[in-house]
C-alpha cells in the first residue's frame, strides 16, 4: 500500500512523482497497464484532466482506479469545465473515496483543444480554487453554508519556472502560496540554471517543489515544444544531443537526458522532487528513474 | 468611440432565413453597423442587389440614423407603406437595432448581421473588445487595463501559465492581458496591487437579464 502523499512530502526525502494520462473512450487497458507499472515506483500519480482541453475520460475516474490498485493518486481539477457547485461537489465525492491529494489549476484554454466551440467555464481560477479547497476543510461551503461533514486535501498548484515574462508568474506563484498551496509542481524545465534561479526564489516560501521532467523523444518534438508550448524552453545543447543520436535511438537518448537531470536535481539538492511527464510513453518511466539511480 | 460590433452573416444565411419570404424590407442602422461597413447605406444597397437577382421583391429600404433610438418609431412610419408591403424585415443593425425594430412593428425580423460585442476600432478595420460590463469594475488594481475582457479566461487573480513571449496561449498576436497589466502597474510603481487576492466573481450582481431603476436623486449611488 502506498504511503500517504503529504507524509512523503514531509519526510525529506526526494519525491517522485508521476502523470497517467487517461484514455479517449472507455478502454481502460492502457491506464491501467501504467497505473501498475508505476504504482510501486512512484510516491503519487497525478490524473490529468482533459489536458490541453481535449476531451478524455475524467481525471475521478482515473485517481479512483489508482486507489483501487494500491497506489497514491493526485486529482488533477481544472476550472475550464465546472463552475464553483461542480468543483466542490467533486472535491465533497473525491474525499468520500479516500482521495486526499488534489492539484488545482486553471485549466488550458478551450481553443486550443479538440471541442474548440465550447465554453470555457473559469467560474474560478487556480487561486480561488485552491481557497475553496480551504474552505471546505473549514467545514463551510463557498456559500458559507455548514457542511455535514468536512473534507481533507493535500493542495498542490503548478508554476511556470520558464515563463516569459517571468516576474508576472512569480507574483502568481506567491499568491498560490497565500491561497494555501502545499507543493507544486512545476512546468517543464531543461535549463538547469534557469531553474538554479527559479529555486533562490521559490526557496523563500515553505512550500515543497517537484521539478516538471517532460521526457523529449525526438529532436523535433523538442523543437516544436520551444516554439508552440508556452512556458518551454530546451536549450540548443540538448536538442544537438537528441539530434545526434543515431537513427532509432533518440527515445534512448531522451530517456537518458531525463535520467540525468533526475540525479541532478537530486544530488545537488536543487529542490524537493520531480514530476515526470512521459506523455503516451508512461511504460519508460522506470526506465527514466533507473538511469537516474532511483 | 465605443460602438457595437458586428459581422455579416454569410449570404448563404440569409437566404436560408429568406427560405419562405418573397416580399422583402431591408433596413440598416447609421451609427454602429455604418461604421463597421456591415448595414450601411452601401451594404444596404449590396444587399438589396444581391436579393433582387435571387429573385426576391425588395419593397424598399432605409437606413435608420441610429437604430437602437427611440425616434426609430417615428423613422419607420416614413416608410409605412413598403414596410406593409413586406412579408419580413431583413434588418442590418446590430441586435439592439433589431430588438427596437421588433419592439415597434408586429412584423417577423430577421437578422443579417451577428452581434458579437462592444467595442472601438484599434486600427483599421480592427476592432477590440473593451468592456463585458461585469458590473464589478476593477480596473483600479489593474492599471486601468481589463482582465475580465482582455485575458481569453477573464481572469482575475494574475496570468495562467498559457503566457508565451508576453502573447496568448489561444492566439500568437493576441497580447497576454496580464503581461500588459504587469507592464503597466511596474512602470507605475504598483506592483503589490498584483498580489492582492480576488474572491470568485460575483455573478450576480445584476441578474440576467439585467434591469436596475437608477432614482434620479441618487445617481445610482449605494
Amino acid at each position: 500500500m502506498a504511503r500517504c502523499f503529504k507524509e512523503v512530502l514531509n519526510s525529506g526525502k526526494f519525491v517522485i512523482t508521476s502523470e497517467i494520462g487517461p484514455p479517449k473512450g472507455t478502454n481502460l487497458e492502457k491506464m491501467l497497464h501504467h497505473i501498475d507499472l508505476l504504482k510501486d515506483k512512484v510516491d503519487a500519480m497525478n490524473v490529468t484532466d482533459h489536458q490541453s482541453s481535449v476531451m478524455r475520460f475524467p481525471s475521478i475516474g482515473g485517481v479512483l482506479a489508482i486507489k483501487e490498485r494500491g497506489g497514491e493518486p493526485i486529482l488533477q481539477m481544472t476550472c475550464r469545465d465546472r463552475n464553483r457547485l461542480a468543483l466542490q461537489a467533486e472535491l465533497l465525492f473525491a474525499y468520500t473515496r479516500g482521495i486526499r491529494n488534489v492539484l488545482c489549476l486553471t485549466g488550458d484554454a478551450v481553443p486550443v483543444g479538440d471541442h474548440k466551440m465550447a465554453k470555457g467555464v473559469f467560474d474560478l481560477d487556480s487561486s480561488q480554487l485552491l481557497r475553496t479547497v480551504r474552505q471546505l476543510e473549514s467545514g463551510k461551503d463557498l456559500g458559507g453554508n455548514d457542511l455535514d461533514g468536512k473534507v481533507e486535501f493535500c493542495a498542490g498548484a503548478i508554476v511556470t519556472p520558464e515563463a516569459d515574462p517571468l516576474e508576472p508568474q512569480l507574483i502568481k506563484f506567491e499568491k498560490k502560496v497565500d491561497s494555501g498551496a502545499e507543493f507544486f509542481q512545476t512546468q517543464a524545465i531543461y535549463d538547469l540554471n534557469n531553474f538554479r534561479r527559479f529555486m533562490d526564489f521559490a526557496r523563500r516560501f515553505k512550500v515543497k517543489i517537484l521539478a516538471g521532467i517532460i521526457l523529449l523523444v525526438s529532436a523535433r518534438m523538442a523543437k516544436y515544444m520551444n516554439n508552440n508550448v508556452p512556458g518551454i524552453f530546451v536549450p540548443q545543447a540538448l536538442i544537438d544531443e537528441l539530434a545526434s543520436a543515431p537513427k532509432g535511438t533518440a527515445l534512448k537518448k531522451g530517456i537518458e537526458i531525463a535520467g540525468r537531470m533526475i540525479r541532478q536535481i537530486k544530488d545537488e539538492e536543487i529542490c524537493d522532487g520531480v514530476h515526470v511527464m512521459a506523455i503516451g510513453k508512461e511504460e519508460v518511466v522506470p526506465d527514466i528513474l533507473d538511469v537516474a539511480g532511483i | 468611440m465605443i460602438r457595437t460590433i458586428t459581422k455579416r452573416k454569410p449570404f448563404e444565411e440569409v437566404e436560408k432565413l429568406l427560405e419562405d419570404v418573397e416580399r422583402v424590407f431591408i433596413i440598416g442602422c447609421g451609427t454602429c453597423t455604418t461604421m463597421c461597413h456591415t448595414g450601411g447605406q452601401p451594404e444596404v444597397q449590396e444587399m438589396e442587389e444581391k436579393l433582387r437577382q435571387k429573385g426576391k421583391v425588395v419593397t424598399g429600404w432605409m437606413v435608420i440614423p441610429v437604430a437602437c433610438d427611440e425616434l426609430t418609431h417615428e423613422a419607420l412610419e416614413e416608410h409605412g407603406d413598403a414596410i406593409e408591403a413586406a412579408q419580413a424585415l431583413l434588418i442590418m443593425t446590430c441586435a439592439f437595432g433589431v430588438q427596437t425594430v421588433s419592439a415597434h412593428l408586429k412584423k417577423v425580423v430577421l437578422p443579417a448581421v451577428d452581434t458579437l460585442f462592444i467595442g472601438l476600432e484599434s486600427g483599421l478595420g480592427m476592432f477590440s473588445e473593451v468592456c463585458n460590463q461585469c458590473g464589478e469594475c476593477i480596473l483600479g488594481d489593474t492599471g486601468g487595463i481589463c482582465p475580465v475582457t482582455a485575458c481569453h479566461k477573464g481572469l482575475v487573480n494574475g496570468p495562467c501559465g498559457g503566457t508565451k513571449k508576453g502573447k496568448c496561449e489561444i492566439d500568437p498576436d493576441k497580447d497576454c492581458a496580464w503581461t500588459l497589466i504587469y507592464e503597466r502597474l511596474k512602470q507605475q510603481g504598483k506592483l503589490e496591487k498584483m498580489l492582492k487576492y480576488y474572491p470568485p466573481k460575483n455573478f450576480q450582481v445584476e441578474p440576467k437579464p439585467g434591469k436596475i431603476f437608477i432614482p434620479e436623486e441618487e445617481g445610482g449611488e449605494q
